[in-house]
């Protein structure tokens, strides 16, 4: 497959370039909630508006009222919500708990996907345990209960976890913590007894809870899957989630790029423009050059995960890695070529720079991943 | 898309046919590199039966049309026949300057003439081609050229020095910048095809800090270019004085072979070769890692610029960046190929490393970077051309 967008994704990314550009704009959203210290750290509106737009199945089969897109298609959208550093759960909910879903039985994908497409409900997932993803570790335990399961242990950095209406979380069913096998998926609903939120605000301002289930009973319908056979499908989400996650990393790089290449068109200094400065002319064009690799991994790794390629596993690593590398050089840049007023709180540069480090960590920041590299490689 | 399996097919049981033993083992020496010529001698039987099955199959340059030697492959047959040399390891039959640099500018600029005659010769290997662009006096800055052209009517007679011609020393016919118009920097150079034998033009190989050879500086004494060398084939490629165009035209085509080949081993792992060799200090193997993962990154990229080369997608000036950044890493991987290597690899003469190649090659990737437009200048283009910076 060539790696370039077909028709049909370029008119995707340009309805998502303007849908997001209008609506999911830095001031009408993220400052806007920010602002009023919104609980949610999101937009409920917006998230409707996805609805209407399609985007909130956009990785579901149709006969669940999705688009049966891939995610090449999925990252489109990410990565205009990168751009825009637009807070909305579209991540957690229509990418990791959507790919979760799609192997839930007809009960269960009846019941919690008709809302998810229609832009009413959101979903978390809750996978880390502890401040780093280390997701081949699951202490959590879900341990046969009469006919279902109780739930007892914690899990961090829920994002958007308290406004979830429900949370899919990955529970040791049997073997020890370490163990491959042994891990089980649980829809659990959000008025699930005996869970506790504590609802904390990131520094890019979203939300993300610390969660403690202290012996919630489960029904055996809350079962995503198969019992012990989580892993499988966890291995599906976190790569579906990884490079969504690049891809709105690339966002994030392409915003900050731009916002500090036009900055060096106009700031002046000397009685010059900034931009004739050789030694910035070529940070930037270094740093252009890093972000359309990034890119090009990011598309690679995203055809790679929809041909269910045996090289998806690697090349998401490789792609999560090269992004964190790649944002994370254009978020600093950024800043230090906008001199003082890119520290200033009214300039939005420093907003990227808060946003690429919250996704950074998400799901695994570059050491992680360049760590996954070497062990996929055989060394 | 069934006509594409068919070729690939029928590509794949020629090869099989054709395509000896020997000539599947990697490229170890310079002498396993066909590179024609009139004074080319072939290693071995292997090598001289490849590059002739080739010859006869228009594979040598699959791609240029029927009538100038080639196989006229559509891009994506092209592609299949890479895929499927790359698949059984097939060395390249032929390599030549012809192919990589004159032809492509011919191809764009040439007459029918021109064509007919020297990519035939290109493609049949029978002319082995050298490139005159820099002078001592111009590296990065190569439009002040002086070597000069003095209009005689019917020949110009040249003077001048040019400098980093690779294997002057063993090609047939250069194709050279000469200054024609000493009042017009840009418009006053003519890109001239002449024959190396005639009198006045000599070679001195330049030693460099590997040990090897593979440039030297080329000197034009009184040379005599005849402005024709029969009906519809002009000694210089486009008009006289607009050479500068197309030495642009190839410095590109040249950015983009560098990127290409220049940029990542596809199949291994760095960090899973050196590895196998011993085991790595955990700090040079998270290096590994760190470039194992820029590396894989790259390789999406040149392929990327080369699925949108072929619907003309893509910003023109994009292989500036992929020789920058290609070349910035193919020699930090030398670097870690030295350090993950350990006093081994500082040997210049043994028969455990083929007499220094380790430290020989890591010394010959610093070039990378220099020649062909230094990343300096790369980044640059990228300033002005994609970046759109102001006075760059």
């Amino acid at each position: 497959m060539p790696l370039y967008y077909d028709d049909d994704q370029a008119m995707l990314a340009d309805s998502a370039s303007d849908f997001m550009r209008e609506e999911g704009a830095i001031a009408k959203q993220l400052r806007h909630w920010r602002d009023r210290d919104c609980k949610d750290g999101f937009g409920h509106g917006l998230w409707e508006q996805f609805g209407e737009m399609g985007f909130t199945g956009i990785l579901l089969p149709e006969e669940d009222g999705g688009l049966g897109m891939g995610q090449v298609e999925a990252n489109i959208v990410l990565e205009e919500i990168g751009a825009n550093l637009t807070p909305s759960p579209f991540l957690s909910s229509s990418v990791l708990a959507a790919t979760a879903l799609k192997h839930g039985s007809d009960d269960t994908r009846g019941r919690w996907l008709p809302d998810l497409v229609a832009g009413k409900n959101v979903y978390a997932v809750a996978i880390d345990e502890g401040p780093k993803h280390r997701p081949e570790r699951i202490a959590c335990k879900a341990e046969k209960s009469g006919n279902g399961f109780k739930l007892t242990g914690k899990k961090d950095f829920v994002v958007y976890g308290a406004s979830a209406e429900m949370i899919v979380v990955a529970a040791r069913t049997s073997g020890s913590d370490s163990d491959t096998d042994g891990i089980t998926l649980f829809a659990v609903p959000q008025d699930a007894d005996g869970m506790s939120h504590d609802s904390v605000r990131l520094v890019d301002s979203s939300m993300a809870s610390h969660i403690t289930f202290d012996g919630v009973d489960l029904d055996g319908d809350a079962v995503i899957g198969e019992v012990d056979g989580g892993r499988e499908i966890l291995n599906a989400m976190l790569r579906a989630g990884r490079v969504g996650a690049a891809a709105e990393g690339v966002g994030v790089a392409r915003g900050a790029m731009d916002m500090t290449v036009d900055y060096l068109k106009q700031r002046k200094q000397f009685g010059t423009l900034i931009g004739t400065f050789q030694a910035l002319q070529h940070r930037a064009a270094h740093l252009y050059s890093e972000v359309e690799i990034a890119r090009a991994v990011v598309l690679k790794a995203a055809q790679l995960v929809d041909g269910e390629s045996e090289k998806a596993e690697l090349m998401t690593s490789v792609a999560k890695a090269k992004v964190a590398k790649a944002a994370g050089l254009a978020v600093r840049e950024g800043v230090q070529m906008h001199g003082g007023i890119g520290m200033t709180d009214e300039y939005d540069i420093g907003l990227y720079m808060k946003r690429e480090r919250a996704l950074q960590e998400f799901l695994g920041d570059m050491y992680y991943h360049a760590g996954r590299v070497a062990e996929l490689s055989g060394y | 898309m069934a006509d594409l399996e068919q070729f690939r097919a029928e590509t794949r049981s020629w090869l099989e046919a054709n395509c000896p033993p020997e000539m599947r083992e990697p490229v170890e020496t310079d002498k396993d590199v066909y590179w024609g010529g009139r004074n080319a001698t072939f290693k071995n039987d292997a090598q001289k039966a490849w590059f002739e099955a080739c010859r006869d199959k228009g594979y040598t340059v699959p791609m240029w049309p029927k009538e100038y030697g080639g196989a006229g492959l559509s891009a994506p047959e092209a592609k299949v026949l890479r895929e499927e040399m790359a698949r059984i390891n097939a060395r390249p039959p032929l390599s030549s300057f012809g192919i990589w640099m004159l032809g492509p500018a011919l191809l764009h600029f040439g007459t029918e003439g021109q064509k007919q005659r020297f990519l035939n010769e290109i493609a049949r290997g029978e002319i082995r081609w050298c490139q005159g662009y820099s002078e001592p006096g111009s590296g990065s800055d190569l439009v002040s050229m002086q070597t000069y052209g003095e209009d005689k009517g019917d020949h110009w007679i040249v003077n001048g020095q040019k400098i980093w011609t690779s294997y002057a020393d063993e090609a047939d016919w250069i194709f050279c910048l000469v200054r024609t118009d000493k009042d017009n920097k840009y418009q006053g150079i003519t890109f001239m095809l002449f024959d190396m034998a005639g009198d006045g033009v000599s070679t001195k190989p330049i030693k460099l800090i590997s040990g090897n050879s593979p440039f030297c500086e080329t000197f034009m004494d009184d040379v005599k270019v005849p402005k024709s060398y029969g009906e519809d084939v002009p000694a210089y490629v486009g008009e006289i004085n607009r050479g500068w165009d197309v030495a642009k035209y190839l410095l590109g085509h040249e950015r983009e072979m560098i990127s290409a080949t220049g940029g990542v081993d596809r199949a291994s792992s760095l960090g899973a070769v050196t590895s196998r060799q011993g085991e790595l200090d955990p700090v040079l193997r998270s290096e590994m890692a760190l470039f194992d993962v820029d590396a894989l990154a790259f390789t999406a990229m040149s392929e990327k610029f080369l699925d949108e080369v072929k619907i003309g997608k893509g910003h023109p000036a994009q292989p500036n960046m992929l020789k920058y950044a290609g070349t910035e890493m193919n020699k930090r991987r030398h670097e870690l190929l030295m350090a993950a290597g350990g006093s081994r690899t500082l040997e210049w003469e043994s028969e455990e490393t083929e007499n220094g190649k380790p430290a020989r090659s890591w010394l010959r990737t610093k070039a990378n970077s220099i020649e062909g437009g230094t990343s300096e200048i790369m980044l640059n283009v990228i300033s002005k051309r994609i970046l759109e910076l102001p006075g760059a």
